[in-house]
């Protein structure tokens, strides 16, 4: 039991020092990286407490594509001139806006909490690490019964954002060559080559 | 805590018997993969050094260690250093799960493929963090092509697993094998195993996917300004990720450890070596395909991975799902 507290405050002091140093460290680089050491030691914490299939799918999921993105968007701006206008520049509405922002997350985590005790009829996670079918078996089994609803719900609210995420981004050049692979394929001789007899001193017009 | 340490002694003792031959199987393979590209084009390829040329990967491994580690004057110094250790490790630490025999793995886990997944979904971080460290053109052009390449082809890959895993009914890596005893999946799931096997060459940056690295363009892609020991580690994580991508091929679709057939003679021998032949057979594949097809473009790229093979496995795992559920062999769960 001891190596397992020893591990549990190993991954969560880095936890905590990475969660800080996102926030508090200078380069934009940094912080990305801090946050996906972040998710990675989250990750862990899930597997110690027996929740193995969460835990990966963090790791999956948030480190394998969600952060390789944060990390792609860093590297293409212009860090450098950024931090200036947000920390330095008198104009700046961005910290006004977040203390709003993070003082509504605060007073919501406090409510959710607070009311955890209200909850009716949701299995606390003691008597579901009881059993010994395993952490996936378990989530499968009520996931595709009993929440079937709210997990097609949570399906189509991901695919409404991925809907509107292209079409903002979408838009219609007019001038761009698309190479079409059944027209290649399928072009021959006689629908491709024309023999054309070119009178002299007239030449021919050739349209596109 | 004596007790501890005694355990802690004994796991270093496997790990070591488990990286020891890993590395010296992928000196093999790098071996094994320049004299078959060298065949296919009519040259002798590595034959001087040892007998066949088999020591020519260590003699190539001494050369790198030997030479001088340089590092732009312009680059993030900890990043730039950090991005070769961090593809090596990942490399190696994949192989914690693989079952070479019913007995023989390291840690026999029970999300074992969503681990093999995500280790290998975190391989993409070497290549970006090498990439933008470099603070140079053609590294940074080649870390973006492959960041974009790898978390493409990921997701079919995904959609593949689960086409395996609706079969067995399990994410252990040893129910997977132990489920193919009478069938391999790679006959009745055979277009998977093809798209698996093309999105793994796509995933492991190797021909005709390699444009991270295509040399016409962009020098040497990633690995650039990298140099001695440092593009040595590369070089392994690279190539330990192939070797990690065929064995989960033969562990999906292949039936891992399990003989061709479950005959007399057959079944007499053990199980690692049905498991190196398969992994073998699936790597001569690779190192078949980089020497006889020419690079795809970009955009042929993410059309590919985007267009054809994500409807394709999608459409592919409904018909698994129906068929499976209309004659009713859905795996069941005991409770």
């Amino acid at each position: 039991m001891i190596i397992h507290s020893i591990f549990f405050y190993f991954f969560s002091v880095i936890a905590i020092f990475s969660s800080l140093m996102v926030i508090t460290s200078r380069s934009t680089i940094n912080s990305v990286f801090f946050l996906i050491l972040d998710f990675i030691s989250v990750g862990c914490l899930f597997i110690m407490v027996g929740a193995e299939f969460l835990g990966m799918i963090l790791l999956i999921v948030y480190v394998g594509a969600v952060a390789v993105l944060f990390l792609f968007v860093v590297m293409m701006l212009n860090v450098a001139e950024q931090k200036q206008s947000w920390f330095i520049g008198k104009k700046s509405t961005h910290i006004p806006t977040g203390l709003i922002v993070s003082v509504l997350i605060l007073l919501e985590l406090l409510v959710v909490v607070g009311g955890w005790k209200y909850k009716d009829d949701v299995m606390s996670s003691n008597t579901l690490l009881l059993s010994d079918i395993s952490n996936t078996h378990q989530l499968g089994l009520v996931m595709y019964t009993e929440y079937i609803l709210y997990f097609q719900l949570a399906g189509i609210v991901l695919l409404l954002a991925m809907i509107g995420a292209i079409l903002l981004t979408f838009r219609e050049r007019v001038g761009v060559k698309k190479q079409s692979y059944f027209n290649q394929i399928s072009r021959n001789p006689s629908n491709a080559v024309e023999l054309i007899d070119v009178k002299s001193n007239q030449g021919i017009k050739i349209d596109d | 805590m004596i007790e501890y340490l005694q355990i802690l002694g004994q796991e270093i003792y496997k790990i070591i018997f488990l990286i020891v031959p890993i590395l010296v199987s992928v000196a093999m393979i790098v071996w094994l993969d320049r004299r078959v590209w060298g065949l296919v084009q009519k040259r002798r390829g590595p034959n001087v050094v040892g007998p066949f040329g088999l020591f020519q990967t260590l003699a190539d491994a001494l050369k790198y260690i030997f030479k001088e580690i340089i590092i732009p004057a312009s680059a993030n110094k900890v990043v730039f250093i950090l991005a070769p250790i961090i593809t090596m490790t990942l490399a190696l630490v994949a192989w914690a799960v693989i079952p070479m025999s019913e007995n023989l793995v390291l840690a026999d886990i029970n999300v074992g493929i969503l681990y093999l997944f995500a280790v290998s979904s975190l391989g993409v971080y070497g290549i970006i963090m090498g990439g933008w460290a470099s603070n140079s053109k053609y590294p940074f052009l080649g870390a973006i092509r492959s960041a974009a390449q790898m978390v493409s082809y990921e997701v079919s890959i995904g959609i593949i697993i689960i086409n395996v895993l609706l079969c067995v009914g399990s994410l252990n890596l040893k129910d997977i094998v132990v489920a193919q005893k009478d069938l391999w999946y790679v006959i009745p799931l055979f277009p998977m195993f093809v798209i698996f096997f093309i999105s793994a060459l796509a995933e492991t940056n190797r021909p005709p996917f390699d444009l991270p690295e295509a040399e016409a363009e962009l020098v040497a892609g990633y690995q650039t300004e990298y140099s001695g020991m440092m593009y040595a580690m590369f070089w392994l994580g690279e190539y330990a990720n192939i070797l990690l991508m065929c064995a989960m091929g033969s562990i999906l679709f292949l039936g891992g450890w399990l003989p061709i057939m479950d005959v007399y003679p057959l079944n007499l021998i053990p199980g690692p070596f049905w498991m190196i032949l398969k992994i073998l057979f699936l790597f001569l594949l690779f190192a078949l395909i980089k020497a006889i097809v020419p690079r795809y473009r970009y955009d042929q790229l993410m059309r590919l991975g985007w267009k054809i093979f994500l409807p394709s496995s999608l459409v592919y795992l409904v018909l698994t799902a129906s068929f499976l559920f209309y004659f009713d062999k859905l795996p069941k769960v005991s409770i």
